[in-house]
């Protein structure tokens, strides 16, 4: 497979031209579009509180994929993602029955979110196993657990102010979640495109061999990265928890998939090497508001799964077909 | 010595043990009628992996399986109930057919277009679940609108086991004869195990990851309708999840998710390995609740078991670079 060859643009050249034909660029196109349709679909859509409630359909996803981009640029991916929050959700829970304070329960679930991450890393950095093939595994392990703990039950008895992470205002209709998004993409996009770790990051993706023998320490830096996941869906767990205000076990199911798809949408090569934060935060937002406006129409979530399919595939077979159909002529 | 040394025979040895073990407290789940249901329970997850280990052998993956399943099998239900005469054998051809037919969107997705294959799967898997909602409003098909030829075909008893069995006993032996005795089966080890060579040797890289994804398709489309007549009842979340079941299975069975390594043998023993666990847990008195914790860490020794294999291949220069940092 021809994945390693470079789209060279042909006859725009320059900084301007690049940034124009950029897949950033066609994202941002995309995203505009479906919010013009949106606001044309429905007279509801262009209210503020409306606008902040639809930001709740993907920051937690997004919290989760900024890591997981850093992951797959490194050549490696975490299944186990949905099945980490479920853990340190019900681990929370387990806790807030037992009586622990607010502060106490965010320290849990970010403790079992790292623990979780230093799992996964354990098998793939010491063991040299392949990523897939293990967090497939600790994916049904994790939440095996947390099946273990609670069979059919819930937990509820959170106290109040921990309704802060999921439910809270910080500036009038801003969410703590949106401004927490906005911070962790802003610290992402410069750990990843302004500091040695990020160049490392690219470096181990695109051959790991040749970066190891260039001074860099690649079973560490992908160490770091699977605590990254963990961490993160540590953190996304809390403010999930916080929202629902209840944890079961089925909770977050196939949230792994929607990660990894906006991961993909928002232009990182699935096989390692290239990829940006700002694409995939366009990528959130896309998908935020793609299923945003479908709900203000009323159209069932499980339709709404075919639009965010087919535009996965189209977003990234359409410059494939349009390449190849030029090459042909 | 190598058959003893072999990932088929320990994973057997790993089976008879297990067994052994339910059989000291449980006698009766030994019993050749049980048997013959618990493995009637893993036929469907059998099936499936068998098509997953083909696209897992080609360097690929097929995480749209189980969404094909739901479709196909809601398509037959559906079928069923507008034209209750339609006979069982046209029933069984349109749904392989229609399941080849996804399958081959994949594939031509991979083959034409190059998207990795862990995309495509992603993609059609969302969409097809979301035609399964289009063409049935949400709605369930249940017991009572179905025929009784439709729901009992899969349940008639042949020789003692029910056609479902069989029909994954004849998958196994067709694959076995493809995987061993045809070019076609060769060539999908060749892709695996190294693209570039299989390419000097004449194999068409691309088209072998397709033929791949059809066969997976196929098989998944065939138990959709099975997967609907036995349960007699079709909705849109049938066999949710199920996909990384099946690839589960395929990874306890030794099939190597990096492509070339894998056998008939060890995907049918990793699928009846996890059935086992499955039937077994309500009948020792354990909650049913710990089977994603045991299939969890079932796969996790099982790759860990592997590794050792895995690292040796290819040539490495610079051994103590690569293992001491």
């Amino acid at each position: 497979m021809s994945m390693a060859e470079r789209h060279i643009p042909d006859r725009l050249t320059g900084r301007a031209a690049r940034v124009l034909k950029s897949w950033e660029t066609l994202l941002l196109a995309v995203a505009v579009g479906i919010f013009i349709l949106n606001s044309f679909a429905s007279p509801y859509f262009l209210n503020a509180w409306n606008l902040s409630d639809a930001t709740f359909n993907f920051t937690e996803k997004a919290m989760i994929a900024f890591a997981m981009t850093l992951l797959i640029i490194a050549g490696e991916i975490d299944l186990s993602v949905a099945s980490i929050i479920a853990l340190a959700s019900t681990c929370m829970g387990f806790a807030a029955e037992a009586g622990v304070g607010t502060g106490g329960l965010v320290a849990i679930g970010l403790t079992v979110g790292l623990a979780c991450g230093a799992f996964n890393a354990f098998f793939v950095t010491v063991l040299g196993l392949p990523s897939i093939v293990v967090t497939i595994g600790t994916m049904s392990l994790f939440r095996g657990i947390s099946y273990i703990v609670l069979g059919d039950g819930a937990f509820r008895g959170y106290p109040a102010d921990f309704a802060f992470f999921g439910q809270g205002y910080v500036f009038w209709v801003i969410s703590f979640e949106l401004v927490l998004f906005a911070v962790l993409a802003v610290i992402y996009g410069v750990v990843l495109h302004k500091t040695n770790f990020g160049r490392a990051v690219y470096a181990i993706g695109n051959n790991p061999m040749a970066a190891l023998f260039s001074g860099i320490r690649v079973q560490r830096v992908k160490f770091i990265l699977f605590l990254l996941t963990g961490l993160m869906s540590g953190i996304a767990a809390v403010c999930l928890t916080s929202r629902l205000g209840s944890t079961r076990p089925s909770i977050a199911t196939g949230m792994e998939l929607e990660v990894v798809t906006m991961v993909v949408l928002g232009g990182v090569n699935i096989l390692g090497g290239s990829g940006t934060i700002p694409g995939v935060v366009i990528a959130a937002f896309v998908m935020g508001l793609v299923t945003f406006g479908l709900g203000l129409l009323n159209v069932p979530g499980i339709v709404m799964s075919i639009f965010i399919g087919a535009l996965l595939i189209g977003v990234i077979a359409l410059p494939r077909l349009w390449t190849k159909m030029r090459r042909r002529r | 010595m190598r058959l003893v040394k072999s990932r088929e025979t320990v994973l057997f040895a790993a089976l008879c043990l297990l067994l052994a073990l339910i059989a000291s407290r449980f006698a009766g789940f030994v019993a050749p009628g049980n048997l013959a249901r618990v493995f009637n329970d893993t036929a469907p997850l059998m099936m499936l992996a068998l098509g997953q280990m083909v696209v897992i052998l080609t360097r690929c993956i097929d995480l749209s399986v189980a969404a094909n399943l739901a479709l196909t099998g809601m398509v037959c239900a559906m079928l069923n109930v507008a034209m209750p005469g339609l006979p069982i054998p046209v029933i069984l051809i349109i749904a392989t057919g229609l399941g080849a037919l996804m399958g081959l969107a994949n594939g031509l997705l991979v083959w034409k277009l190059d998207i990795p294959p862990i995309v495509v799967t992603l993609g059609t898997m969302t969409i097809f679940r979301g035609i399964i909602f289009l063409i049935s409003d949400g709605k369930w098909v249940n017991a009572h609108e179905m025929s009784a030829g439709f729901t009992g075909f899969p349940r008639a008893a042949v020789l003692g086991l029910p056609v479902l069995s069989w029909i994954a006993v004849l998958a196994v032996l067709a694959f076995a004869v493809l995987m061993a005795r045809t070019a076609l089966g060769r060539s999908f080890y060749a892709v695996g195990g190294n693209p570039h060579a299989a390419v000097y040797a004449g194999i068409n890289v691309g088209r072998t990851q397709c033929i791949a994804f059809v066969f997976s398709g196929a098989l998944a489309g065939l138990t959709g309708y099975l997967w609907v007549a036995r349960y007699a009842v079709a909705y849109v979340d049938i066999a949710g999840g199920f996909e990384l079941e099946v690839v589960a299975a395929c990874v306890i069975g030794g099939i190597s998710i990096a492509g070339g390594i894998g056998s008939v043998g060890g995907a049918v023993l990793g699928a009846l390995f996890l059935g086992v666990v499955k039937n077994a847990l309500p009948v020792v008195n354990i909650s049913p609740f710990w089977q994603l914790a045991i299939s969890g860490s079932a796969i996790l020794i099982a790759v860990a078991l592997n590794s050792d294999a895995r690292r040796k291949t290819g040539r490495i220069i610079l051994r103590k670079a690569e293992g001491g940092q």
